[in-house]
């Protein structure tokens, strides 16, 4: 399908448009420090003009909205014989403005949540929501390493590509489900000089990208392998408080835990899943009390070996997009690049 | 099922469990309780030995619980539980007639077809004694099956022993030998005691021709696992059956991996040259 135009005067009421058929997802500004520095967050708009489409990373990425850090998989009641039922979400959604690594990072679950045992809640979700994407011409901050990952550019996994051509954005199709949602806007056809400033900004961006970690990262999983017994990970194991913040805003971590909640009634109640964190102590222990992954070290180097080796062994591609999320979270300045670094340096 | 707007269902959830009744229940240790569960809905849990299932109960929660009985014997099937959590504690208080739910079975489970014509030995310790009496039963069974059958049994104390009536009827059998060990004995005892490797010095074993079924505590496996390989068992004939945190039972939610290995999809039944590959596992 042909590109169209967009001109970013008439986006607001673009997006302010679907939020009349859709809940319609998009970055907006969270706070602003004294210093002036912006955290921004997916959220929910009904005006469009609330989105920051200049925003350069979000705290959580889309994967909230497939995988909520809290959500209901049951409801039940106890009175007389125990009954349960699936609680699902099926609200059609649109994700505005969700850069190439988180789209990537979606691919990713798509494929943990649909081989094996599907994940009817996730999917739920996920069949619902339409993904508008937002092209980046240069690293959101200097943690990225999304260029190393190879998650800067994405072919594939949304329906519609924006990218910013100065005054309007390039828009381009990949879904009839895009089309659609595209014919809600005031768009125009893509000329000549709009596909030359596209290609002025693909231009820029191949120079605005710069590979951090010293080996090519293809090579990660047999360099973990060889580094299981590395000193390394206890080394950056001790700085690791074990808090969990790094699997919390990490787009692809998708471990979790199922509890109940009883209601005040105590007869009825929901059964929900919350996101979890293997690097919490008793993540991997059993009710004898026995601890399988006791050291942080073993936690860190597990978080480690599944971003970098595991999924890509079961899935193809890497359980890491570089976004640097764990990385800005860390209490203890843990970094993503430095550890490569270091592990690949050690063997 | 609910949903939060008003479009149509998407597909079952594997996350709503079953119904059980449970139809005999007794207290089989001060600490464990043993119950046999029939599904409400006519259709038999098809199990294999040494599978888990989920065992439910709303308001409280999952807990992952091996299975202690073999297909063979009907269309039932029974639960060793030791009371170590909310749910087990809960489940401690449910009696004949009451109901749980129940996802599952998960897990690989034994496979008796791939120890056919082999001799069979058990070295079960503690509460390993659950998920190795379903193989144990699967084994008289089909008695016929196998060769040599030899069992060996540890506890930490003999109050802890489970199974104990079972236990003297295997070793009043014929066609098995049965050693019963416990760590620490009491004035009652007049067997073996001391830990379960020590039992090996009363045993013969053809290396070539027998498989080693291993379960118990974390900290036998090792010792065990070293037991039956100094005897020259090929590695490959040594099974082990190892506890792990199985959350979602799907391979999804993370607590039970090994290194890349989701024990409640491909375990928690393994042989020793694979499992000896993950490092982590014993």
């Amino acid at each position: 399908m042909l590109p169209k135009v967009l001109e970013k005067s008439k986006f607001a009421a673009f997006a302010t448009a679907l939020a009349g058929e859709y809940q319609v997802v998009g970055p907006q500004l969270k706070e602003q420090s004294k210093a002036g520095g912006e955290t921004f967050v997916f959220g929910p708009v009904t005006d469009g003009a609330a989105l920051r489409m200049d925003y350069n990373i979000t705290l959580l990425s889309p994967k909230k909205y497939f995988l909520p850090m809290r959500e209901t998989l049951l409801k039940y009641t106890t009175v007389g014989h125990p009954k349960a039922e699936a609680v699902m979400d099926t609200r059609q959604r649109v994700i505005v403005g969700a850069h190439p690594c988180d789209i990537y990072a979606t691919w990713l679950l798509d494929k943990v949540f649909s081989t094996d045992h599907k994940d009817p809640n996730y999917l739920s979700r996920r069949e619902r929501a339409l993904i508008i994407g937002l092209d980046c011409a240069k690293p959101c901050d200097e943690t990225s390493f999304c260029h190393d990952m190879g998650t800067n550019y994405v072919e594939s996994g949304f329906d519609l590509m924006m990218t910013d051509i100065g005054e309007a954005y390039f828009v381009e199709i990949a879904t009839e489900a895009g089309q659609a949602l595209l014919a809600k806007a005031e768009t125009r056809e893509a000329h000549n000089e709009d596909f030359a400033k596209r290609q002025a900004f693909m231009e820029r961006k191949q120079g605005g990208f710069h590979k951090r970690i010293p080996v090519d990262t293809k090579y990660l999983p047999e360099i973990l392998e060889e580094s299981y017994d590395s000193l390394v990970w206890e080394a950056i194991g001790r700085r690791c408080f074990s808090c969990g913040s790094c699997n919390l805003v990490c787009p692809t971590c998708y471990c979790f835990d199922i509890t109940d909640k009883l209601n005040l009634d105590l007869t009825s109640g929901t059964r929900e899943r919350t996101v979890d964190s293997c690097q919490l102590d008793n993540f991997a222990s059993v009710a004898g009390g026995e601890s399988f992954r006791e050291q942080r070290s073993s936690r860190l180097r597990h978080r480690f070996f599944r971003k970098a080796k595991y999924i890509q062994e079961a899935f193809g591609r890497k359980g890491c997009v570089g976004c640097g999320r764990c990385d800005r979270n860390c209490v203890a300045k843990i970094n993503s690049v430095e550890t490569y670094t270091q592990i690949a340096g050690s063997r | 099922m609910t949903t939060l707007s008003e479009s149509p269902v998407l597909q079952e959830s594997p996350y709503v469990p079953r119904f059980g009744t449970i139809v005999e229940s007794r207290m089989l240790t001060a600490q464990e309780k043993f119950f046999r569960i029939v599904m409400e809905d006519g259709r038999p849990l098809d199990y294999k030995p040494g599978q888990f299932v989920e065992v439910s109960i709303f308001g409280i929660g999952e807990a992952p619980i091996s299975i202690c009985s073999s297909p063979t014997q009907g269309g039932f099937f029974e639960l060793t539980v030791r009371k170590a959590g909310m749910v087990t504690a809960k489940m401690h208080e449910l009696n004949t007639g009451d109901t749980v739910g129940i996802r599952g079975p998960f897990g690989n489970g034994f496979d008796p077809a791939a120890i056919k014509g082999q001799n069979v030995l058990f070295v079960a310790g503690g509460l390993g004694l659950a998920p190795a009496r379903g193989l144990i039963r699967w084994v008289f069974d089909r008695r016929a099956d196998y060769k040599d059958v030899t069992l060996l049994v540890g506890a930490r104390t003999p109050a802890d022993l489970l199974f104990r009536d079972e236990i003297k009827e295997w070793q009043s059998r014929p066609d098995c030998q049965t050693l019963v060990t416990v760590d620490r004995a009491d004035e009652t005892w007049t067997g073996n005691k001391g830990v379960i490797t020590r039992l090996f010095r009363k045993i013969k074993i053809d290396p070539a021709n027998t498989f080693a079924v291993i379960v118990g505590p974390p900290i036998m496996f090792k010792f065990a696992v070293l037991e039956v390989l100094s005897e020259g068992v090929p590695e490959n004939h040594v099974i082990c059956s190892l506890e792990r945190r199985m959350k979602c039972g799907l391979g999804k939610c993370g607590h039970c991996q090994i290194r890349n290995v989701y024990v409640c999809q491909e375990g928690p039944v393994f042989t020793y040259d694979f499992v000896k590959k993950l490092r982590e596992g014993i």
